[in-house]
Order: structure tokens, then C-alpha cells, then sequence
């Protein structure tokens, strides 16, 4: 056989599991692989920071549902991925983060560009692997891979040194994997599933509670049949959201701190929860112990850690979200002893009870003339593009209120930073979603604050004709943080006045985009129309209310329905 | 509630920091560890002893297993088990203390393995409350420095 060098096998390797775009930032470590890239077919986007190419890689996973990957120099190469794999981590997005590594013959010796990238990122990846070896160059790549995209998803981290990628080795068959070690459950116990389905026909007021676990498996249709044919309302967290489409009239939108007054009071007055892949994160439960407190828990989850770890769970269902979903439909479709619509016809008084919620506290806000509303841009962007955007976020109000606003109908259309909220994730992560989908609308809601920590991905979408639209809800605060300081620090507004922000429509200009603001409600929409009409990378800046607060809100440590409202 | 829990794992290099790292990451704690390889080469055994209430040691077992390089995890502690540690100790034997520290020792069925002027390094394997209970008689007559191995455990072969 003839004999290839490890930087040509690693690009065979991300072929053969149909990589077509990385993105990536070069360095001395790393030089052989961005050479052996240049004969390939895959396209290798320069970003203009590694966290940048990071949440690329992470924004085109969410997008595609493929695996997302990330190459990166050693040392600070390195390090300056981690937030990005550490957010990819925290939302279980499937990623393989590629860093280059000194000579095996230095490792150790405080070289030049060395870390430790391994035990750093221990924490923050599903896996990772140091090669020592040069022929398990390809074996490592190819279990990287499989871990990353099976179970429950993550980033997986696979540290290069520079004279193992510069052997020559032969190119090992592809066999199928089998990890004596690591066999995630995708199959529900029958047992179990007959038991939650026992207890969802004596429920009367039920609530299916759906987080990101429903994306990452697919599993929207799944539940949607599930949610329908039994009459079930159905609430998402942020990470869930486009798990059930946002319009239909059994969604209640997002719940938690920033959820629908509907939302918080069904899953408080509920007698069964359904969590299906969500993780009762501290965010959506508030105060634990009154957080569902009349309802018997059903949670269906791959990650069996993620069951009775917070809320003890009186039904545990470890399983893909899919598969058990499929079983409980099955099991509703042709169990004999019982009377489908009458089950659903029996859920009728507890949905009017929710109809009288959402009459009594909509998700609203306070039109003020022509000032312009933040919630307002989000209900405009959702009209002028139908509801079909992609849509990613930073960190902070913009994401709570395009969370709260735009009716997410479908799965992998959002792409925001739940777990870890990382500000400067929604620009590079646009362009990982529109490098994927070029023929899609992808619009970053941002914040004036986070647009700044990774605002250099202005060239990256330019240099590779990615015209991702930014939509500013420019507030000149961190408003976010404002908020908590308006309620909870008596108005003591610490570090979170932006004093200099720089002019958006400039800066645009600057990179090359276009630039265009509105700074009264009745120019939102030709604004919006003229963005999504340049065939350009355009920065929208809106001049906001500058002290909107994001309503309802729970205070941290409160129970769900102690609200504060509009 | 103290429990026992045999590890075994991957015997790579890095592997241990995943499993300590894992502990200190989330606040679990570890009284004591031991760690060497098993028949197997490439598989080590672990054995930790840990507290916590039931639902922490679930998420303990739950989360060790979801190390990739962990292969089984067994709370040994949920049934009929034996354990063991060994101790080394070196303690202050003078003229008029010497014979008292040997009787101490052979209570124990220790053994003397260095003797010097004054003192003796003496060696005791048993549970970690016989290991305890010996300290504690010796630290009177004064012990100078003190190795423990940690335990490890063993589950008893099923009677039947
Ligand atoms: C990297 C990072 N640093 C700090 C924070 C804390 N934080 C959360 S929201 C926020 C304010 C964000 O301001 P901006 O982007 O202007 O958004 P706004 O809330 O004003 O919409 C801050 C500082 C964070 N989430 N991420
Ligand atoms: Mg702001």
C-alpha cells in the first residue's frame, strides 16, 4: 500500500466522514495540515480568531445537525478556543476541534507554543486524546468523530504534535467502531415506556417540558405527533425551541426566568411533567422545590446523568428522545384498552385554564410611539422572513427577546449559546450556519456589548462572500446585567455604561459591509427589507429603548411563578 | 453514608485526572484512592471510598461511567464485601516504650519491617477502622510519620 503522510491522512479522515467545510486558524504547528488541505475538496474558512472558527464550526453542527470542526495552532491557537468548545460542550453540539501540538520530543519541556491543551479542555469536551502514535492517527480521528455525533453529543478534542502529522503511514481500512467502554442506550426499556404512558392517560393536567435533546436527536415530528394526538400543551426551553413549531396553538413558548407567564403556571399547576432531552436546568426550574411541585416526572433522556440530578424523576426513561418517542406513539397507536380521543378530549378543561393565562398575561410589551421596541424589530424580522430565518444570538436581553419573539416553527433554525451564554457567539456562528446553507436568510440578533467580542468575523464573511445580516438591539448598556442592577442594586449601574461603543454603520463600512440604522419604530422595516434585499454582509444597528427590561422575568433563586411582568 | 466504588478503567495515560478531575469539578468528595493495574495490562482497577447521601452517589456512579476511558463501576458497598488497607507506620520505640509498642503490634498482627535506635517502622494491613483504631493506640507513645495505601475492596463471591 502506499504510504501517505499523517496531515494527508487526517483530511482523508475528515472526508471520509463528509466534512466539507472546516474552519481555521494557522500557526507553526499546524502548517502541514493547512497544506495538505489545500489539495482537498474541502473548503477551509479563515477565520480571524480561533474562537471565532470554534463557533463556526459550532453554528454550522446546530444548523446541519453534521459534525462541526475546528482547526487550530498550538498554544494559543489552542487556548483561544476553548470558550467556544466550552460552549459547545455545555449545548452538547457534536464538534471535532483539531489543535497542532510541539514535537512528541518536546512535549513537557515548556516549548515554544506548548500547552496542555489536553488538561485543559478535560473538563470542557466529551472527550479528548493527546496522539502519541502516528499510526493511530486514524483510528483516534474516526472514534473522535463517532463520539462526537453519538449518544449524547459533544466536541471532542484531538491534539496533533507536529512530527506524528509529518509521518508516513499506510491508511488503515475503515471497520466499524466498537468501544468495549462506551455504548450509549438509544433504546427505551418497554417497561418503562408502558409506564409512562399508563400515567399519561390518568393525567389531567399534563405538560411536555422539551429541551435541546429534541433537536439534537431529530425527534420534532416525534413529538409534535406525541403533543397532538393526545392534546397535550407542550413548553421549551431555550435550547428546545423549533423542537415543536412556536405557532401552533398547544406551544406556550419558552419557559424559566425568561418565560411566558402561560409557560411557568402550567408546569406549577401541572400533575405530570414530560421532560423529553431537557436537563431542569437552574435557569428553568428556579427555586427547586417549588417547581412542579403537584406533578409526577417523566424524563426521557440519553445521558443518565442528566436524570434525578437536580428533580428526583419518578419515571426515568434513558433512551435517544427519538426512539422513546417513536415507542410511545406506538404504544398509543395500538394499545387496546384505551380511547385516544377521549384522552384528549379529557385535557380540554386544563387547556382552557391555559388560554385563560396566556388572555390574562400574553407575552407583550409597551408600545411607546417611535421609539423603537427591541421585542418590535424581533416580530418585524419574524414577519419579513416569514418565520424561516436562521437565527443565531449573542448573550444578554437581544437573545431573551428573540427567544421570546420569533416564532422558531421549525428545528436547527436557532442557533444561540444556552448553557455557558457566551457573548460573541452569534457572528461567527451565523457564518458557520450560512457557509452551510448559503441559500437561507441567516440573521445574528445582537447586542451592541457581545457584537464587540468577536465583531472581527466581519472580514471572515466578507473574505467568503457570506452575507449574514447582524441586527443590533443597540441599547449602549450591557443591558443585561443592567437589568439585574435595576431591579436588584437599587439602580447602581456598575460597569455595564458603555461609554464608547463605536459607530455600527461605520465599523460595517470599515470591513467592507453595509451599514444601515433606524432610530425610530417607523424606519424598522425598510430597514429590514434593505438588508434582506443586499446581497452583502449588512449591520442593521437599532437605536433601542435603552432601559426595556426583559418581562416576565424569575428572580434568580425565586419559584417560576413568582414573575415579575411587563 | 461512606461507599466503596471499584473502578475500572482504562489504563492510559491522563485517565486518573478525569476521574479526580471529575471529583473536584463537582464537588464530590474522596476520602481515599488506590489505583494499579489489573490482570489485564491495559485495565486498571480503581477503588475510591466517597460519602454522600443516595442521590450524590448515583450521580457519582452515573458520571464516573460517563468518563469514555471507564469500563465498569461498581458500588461495592451495595453488597457482602471485604476490604483492606495497608498501613506503614513509624513509631517512637525507646528503652522504656518498646516492649509496649511490640504488644500494641502484635495485638494487630502488625509487623516490625525496620528498626532503628529509636524508633520502629512497623506494617498492618486490615480495615480501615482496624488501620484507624492501631494509630490511634500508637499515637501516644508517638508516631513519627505515617504512610496509608488507601483501601481497596473486594465483593464477597456470591454464597450460593
Ligand atoms: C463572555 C461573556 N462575558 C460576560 C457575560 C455576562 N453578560 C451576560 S449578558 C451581558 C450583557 C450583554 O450586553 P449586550 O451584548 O449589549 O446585550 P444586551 O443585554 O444589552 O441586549 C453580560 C456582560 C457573558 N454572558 N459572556
Ligand atoms: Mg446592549
Amino acid at each position: 500500500m502506499e504510504k501517505i503522510s499523517g496531515s494527508q491522512a487526517i483530511i482523508r479522515c475528515l472526508q471520509e466522514e463528509g466534512v466539507k467545510i472546516i474552519f481555521g486558524f494557522p500557526g507553526g504547528a499546524v502548517i502541514d495540515l493547512f497544506d495538505a488541505l489545500m489539495d482537498s475538496d474541502i473548503t477551509n474558512v479563515l477565520v480571524r480568531h480561533e474562537q471565532g472558527a470554534v463557533h463556526a464550526a459550532d453554528g454550522l453542527a446546530r444548523v446541519t445537525g453534521e459534525v462541526g470542526v475546528a482547526l487550530l495552532t498550538s498554544g494559543p491557537g489552542a487556548t483561544n478556543g476553548v470558550t467556544a468548545i466550552a460552549t459547545a460542550y455545555m449545548d452538547s453540539i457534536p464538534m471535532v476541534i483539531l489543535t497542532g501540538q510541539v514535537p512528541t520530543a518536546l512535549i513537557g519541556n515548556d516549548a515554544f507554543q506548548e500547552v496542555d491543551i489536553v488538561g485543559i479542555t478535560r473538563p470542557c469536551t466529551k472527550h479528548n486524546y493527546l496522539v502519541k502514535d502516528a499510526k493511530d492517527l486514524v483510528p483516534t480521528l474516526r472514534e473522535a468523530f463517532h463520539i462526537a455525533r453519538t449518544g449524547r453529543p459533544g466536541p471532542v478534542l484531538v491534539d496533533l504534535p507536529k512530527d506524528i502529522v509529518a509521518k508516513m503511514i499506510d491508511f488503515p481500512e475503515k471497520k466499524p467502531i466498537r468501544m468495549q467502554n462506551y455504548q450509549p442506550t438509544y433504546e427505551p426499556h418497554p417497561g418503562q415506556i408502558e409506564k409512562a404512558c399508563k400515567q399519561i392517560i390518568k393525567a389531567k393536567n399534563p405538560v411536555l417540558y422539551v429541551g435541546g435533546g429534541v433537536i439534537l436527536s431529530n425527534a420534532n415530528e416525534e413529538l409534535t405527533e406525541l403533543a397532538r394526538k393526545l392534546n397535550i400543551p407542550v413548553t421549551m426551553t431555550l435550547m428546545g425551541l423549533g423542537g415543536f413549531p412556536g405557532s401552533d396553538p398547544l406551544s406556550m413558548g419558552m419557559l424559566g426566568m425568561h418565560g411566558s407567564y402561560t409557560a411557568n403556571m402550567a408546569v406549577a399547576h401541572s400533575d405530570l411533567l414530560i421532560a423529553v432531552g431537557a436537563r431542569f436546568d437552574d435557569r428553568v426550574t428556579g427555586r427547586l422545590d417549588a417547581f412542579a411541585p403537584h406533578a409526577t416526572i417523566i424524563h426521557i433522556d440519553i445521558d443518565p446523568t442528566s436524570i434525578s440530578k437536580n428533580v428526583k424523576v419518578d419515571i426515568p426513561i434513558v433512551a435517544d428522545c427519538k426512539h422513546a418517542l417513536i415507542a410511545m406513539n406506538t404504544w398509543f397507536n395500538t394499545a387496546s384498552d384505551f380511547n385516544r380521543e377521549q384522552v384528549a378530549a379529557s385535557h380540554e378543561p386544563w387547556r382552557a385554564t391555559i388560554d385563560e393565562w396566556t388572555k390574562k398575561h400574553p407575552m407583550s410589551y409597551l408600545d411607546e410611539g417611535e421609539i423603537i421596541k427591541p421585542q418590535y424589530v424581533i416580530q418585524k424580522l419574524d414577519e419579513l422572513t416569514h418565520g424561516n430565518a436562521i437565527i443565531t444570538t449573542e448573550v444578554g436581553q437581544n437573545q431573551m427577546w428573540a427567544a421570546q419573539f420569533y416564532k422558531f416553527n421549525k428545528p436547527r433554525q436557532w442557533a444561540t449559546s444556552g448553557g455557558l451564554g457566551t457573548m460573541g457567539y452569534g457572528l461567527p456562528a451565523a457564518i458557520g450556519a450560512k457557509m452551510a446553507f448559503p441559500e437561507k436568510t441567516v440573521i445574528d440578533v445582537a447586542g451592541d456589548g457581545s457584537i464587540q467580542m468577536n465583531i472581527q468575523e466581519l472580514a471572515t464573511a466578507k473574505q467568503y462572500k457570506c452575507p449574514v445580516k447582524v441586527a443590533i438591539l443597540n441599547n449602549n448598556y450591557l443591558g443585561m446585567v443592567r437589568q439585574w442592577q435595576e431591579l436588584f442594586y437599587n439602580k447602581r449601574y456598575a460597569g455595564t455604561i458603555m461609554e464608547v461603543t463605536p459607530d455600527f454603520v461605520l465599523l460595517a463600512q470599515a470591513y467592507g459591509a453595509v451599514g444601515l440604522r433606524a432610530t425610530k419604530k417607523s424606519e424598522v422595516e425598510a430597514v429590514i427589507k434593505e438588508a434582506l434585499a443586499t446581497d452583502n454582509t449588512v449591520i442593521m444597528d437599532f437605536a433601542i429603548a435603552r432601559e426595556e427590561c426583559v418581562f416576565p422575568m424569575v428572580p434568580a433563586g425565586k419559584a417560576t411563578t413568582e414573575m415579575l411582568l411587563v | 453514608m461512606k461507599h466503596t466504588i471499584s473502578v475500572l478503567l482504562q489504563n492510559k495515560p491522563g485517565v486518573l485526572s478525569r476521574v479526580t478531575g471529575l471529583f473536584s469539578g463537582r464537588g464530590f468528595n474522596i476520602e481515599s484512592l488506590s489505583v494499579a493495574e489489573t490482570l489485564e495490562p491495559t485495565i486498571s482497577c480503581l477503588t475510591l471510598v466517597t460519602r454522600g447521601d443516595e442521590a450524590i452517589i448515583e450521580q457519582i456512579t452515573k458520571q464516573l461511567h460517563k468518563l469514555i476511558d471507564v469500563i465498569k463501576v461498581t458500588d461495592i458497598s451495595d453488597s457482602e464485601y471485604v476490604e483492606r488497607e495497608m498501613v506503614l507506620i513509624r513509631v517512637k520505640a525507646e528503652a522504656q516504650t518498646r516492649a509496649e509498642v511490640l504488644r500494641v503490634i502484635d495485638i494487630f498482627r502488625g509487623k516490625v519491617v525496620d528498626v532503628s535506635p529509636k524508633s520502629y517502622a512497623v506494617e498492618v494491613t486490615g480495615s480501615a477502622s482496624k488501620v484507624q483504631a492501631i494509630i490511634d493506640l500508637l499515637k501516644p507513645i508517638g508516631i513519627q510519620e505515617i504512610v496509608r495505601t488507601g483501601t481497596i475492596a473486594m465483593a464477597r463471591a456470591s454464597k450460593k
